[in-house]
């Protein structure tokens, strides 16, 4: 009884740790090669739901057609989300974030900046779409299933089985190839990047193009899982997952999915041994003693360079 | 080969470089001497288009290289489009990353696949120590290891011309005359090479010509063995 409770509340907590992870990449990311924080990227989860939503209710309704089964239509939802939601968090570094760049601005103006854009996109799908719910159309029927008394069902799984593709595709990017190195050379070093003949732009963009498209990517399937929209979902979440970013250790890839999963679990398991309300309260509690003692998070190094 | 003519360069409001005129023909050695604060580093910066705040802000004058004006390129250009490179001071080495990730790095621009697999033999073999510790991380080499890295990558970028901003700073004499030994063997088989040094009486015995730099101007300039003996050089800078 006690081992399927536990086994039960574990893969909760995969799940929900997922989100967090999905979304503390494109923080990460955009930090180690910026060093910013930048904080519409929460709502560029958002986004991403909203941008699914839209996809799946055309697929679904006005241009619906045989030759499209609901599984067929999950995968374009979920790539021309990725895709379209890329193109926006592309289009804030370029309105936003490099004309502060050029001109040499100081770290907090784009801090500032970006919690700017993050309330922008808010109040501009309030705006545009009004304040009522939506409802998330259901693309994937979903089936649950019982192994020895442990319930989930197959949304569940696709979740955590995506999450734990994405880390191994994006390590496999930053390691293996000259733009992941790049990537990395920009945490270190930044001046010396051009001197490799490398375009820094290019890396901040296809940095942004990683961070946004894995946030969307996190909007289908939070929204799938969790089918009610409303323009501030992804306040929150998005804290939430930032420092799930910082728990893990800033800058770090492998820190971003440590961080969420950590999360993830921190919330369930309180969740599951007190009254939910506490919840919050308690987890950020154990947090906040967390970083007390590990301020670089669980991966992060405190950087001495060598002169 | 590369004309730089009345450059005058500033860091927000202090002007830095109050027009000078260099040229380095194709094959040399050119030295760039002077005391600190003189402008050597300030002039190399200019003629990488190296964006602010680390490159200065080019006021007046002209950079060509091979006739095209450089004054236009960023930086990346520079390096992937001309193949100038620079071995910057403080090596700058990616301390997170590999040896070999450092070098495979500074092919980023390039797609000559058969080329760059004769260019990661040629560095290997000048400097045997990088190939020892090719899946090391940079930042545990030694100073000496990490100038040989620094001096690999400029080559990896597949560039023809090579700046290199005091490249013996912190090295022992013993390495500080290896360093030289190998820029004049990366000279011979066909790079034309510009290094800013500290170390005037080395330089001198390598380079073929050399200008004095002093307070953003250009004081002397001249074949490296008439500056060598010239009594005013000696004075100042060979004591």
């Amino acid at each position: 009884m006690f081992l399927e409770t536990f086994l039960q509340n574990l893969l909760n907590a995969l799940q929900w740790g997922s989100f967090y992870a999905l979304i503390a990449l494109g923080y990460t990311m955009v930090y180690g090669v910026l060093l910013l924080i930048n904080f519409a990227h929460g709502d560029i989860f958002m986004v991403g739901a909203y941008v699914a939503f839209f996809i799946a209710t055309l697929l679904l309704g006005q241009y619906s057609s045989p030759f499209l089964p609901p599984v067929l239509v999950f995968a374009i939802t979920v790539v021309a989300t990725m895709v379209i939601t890329s193109g926006v968090g592309v289009a804030i570094e370029r309105i936003a974030y490099r004309p502060l760049r050029r001109k040499g601005a100081s770290r907090l103006y784009v801090v500032i900046t970006a919690l700017m854009c993050g309330l922008i996109l808010e109040n501009g799908n309030l705006a545009l779409l009004g304040a009522s719910r939506r409802n998330f159309p259901e693309m994937l029927s979903k089936t649950a299933y019982n192994i020895g008394g442990v319930n989930f069902t197959n949304v569940k799984l696709l979740v955590i089985l995506t999450t734990i593709a994405v880390f191994i595709l994006l390590e496999t990017i930053v390691r293996k190839t000259r733009l992941g190195m790049a990537m990395r050379a920009i945490s270190y070093d930044r001046m010396a990047v051009p001197l490799m003949g490398i375009p820094v732009d290019t890396v901040i963009v296809f940095t942004f193009i990683l961070g946004s498209s894995m946030a969307a990517l996190a909007g289908v399937l939070f929204a799938t899982a969790y089918p009610v929209l409303e323009p501030y979902m992804g306040a929150l979440v998005g804290w939430k997952a930032f420092i799930a970013a910082v728990l893990g250790g800033i800058g770090e890839i492998r820190g971003a999915f440590a961080g969420g999963f950590l999360l993830g679990f921190i919330e369930i398991f309180v969740a599951a041994l007190f009254p939910s309300t506490l919840r919050d309260l308690i987890a950020f509690s154990i947090l906040l003693v967390f970083l007390s003692i590990k301020p670089t998070g669980i991966f992060g190094v405190s950087r001495a360079t060598k002169i | 080969m590369l004309t730089v003519a009345d450059l005058h360069v500033k860091y927000g409001n202090i002007e830095a470089l109050h027009g000078i005129s260099l040229s380095v023909e194709e094959g040399e050695i050119v030295a760039l001497l002077g005391a600190n604060g003189a402008g050597k580093s300030t002039t190399l910066m200019s003629i990488m288009r190296l964006a602010p705040p680390e490159g200065p802000v080019v006021t007046k004058g002209a950079i060509s290289y091979n006739g095209a004006d450089l004054l236009p390129i960023p930086a990346h250009n520079v390096i992937a489009k001309h193949g100038i490179g620079l071995v910057p001071e403080g090596r700058h080495i990616f301390g997170n990353l590999t040896v070999f990730e450092n070098l495979k790095l500074a092919t980023f621009a390039r797609n000559d696949k058969e080329r760059i697999g004769q260019d990661y033999e040629r560095v290997f073999s000048l400097f045997p120590r990088l190939a020892d510790r090719r899946t090391q991380r940079g930042d545990l080499l030694s100073g000496g290891e990490q100038q040989m890295l620094a001096i690999g990558r400029a080559f990896m970028s597949g560039v023809k011309f090579i700046l290199l901003d005091e490249p013996s700073m912190g090295l022992s004499p013993l390495l500080m005359l290896e360093l030289f030994r190998v820029l004049k063997s990366i000279n011979e088989s066909g790079t034309t090479i510009m290094v800013v040094e500290q170390n005037a009486r080395l330089a001198l015995q390598y380079a073929n010509r050399a200008y004095v730099l002093e307070a953003g101007k250009i004081v002397l300039e001249g074949k490296a063995e008439d500056l060598a003996t010239n009594p005013e050089i000696r004075r100042a800078y060979l004591g």
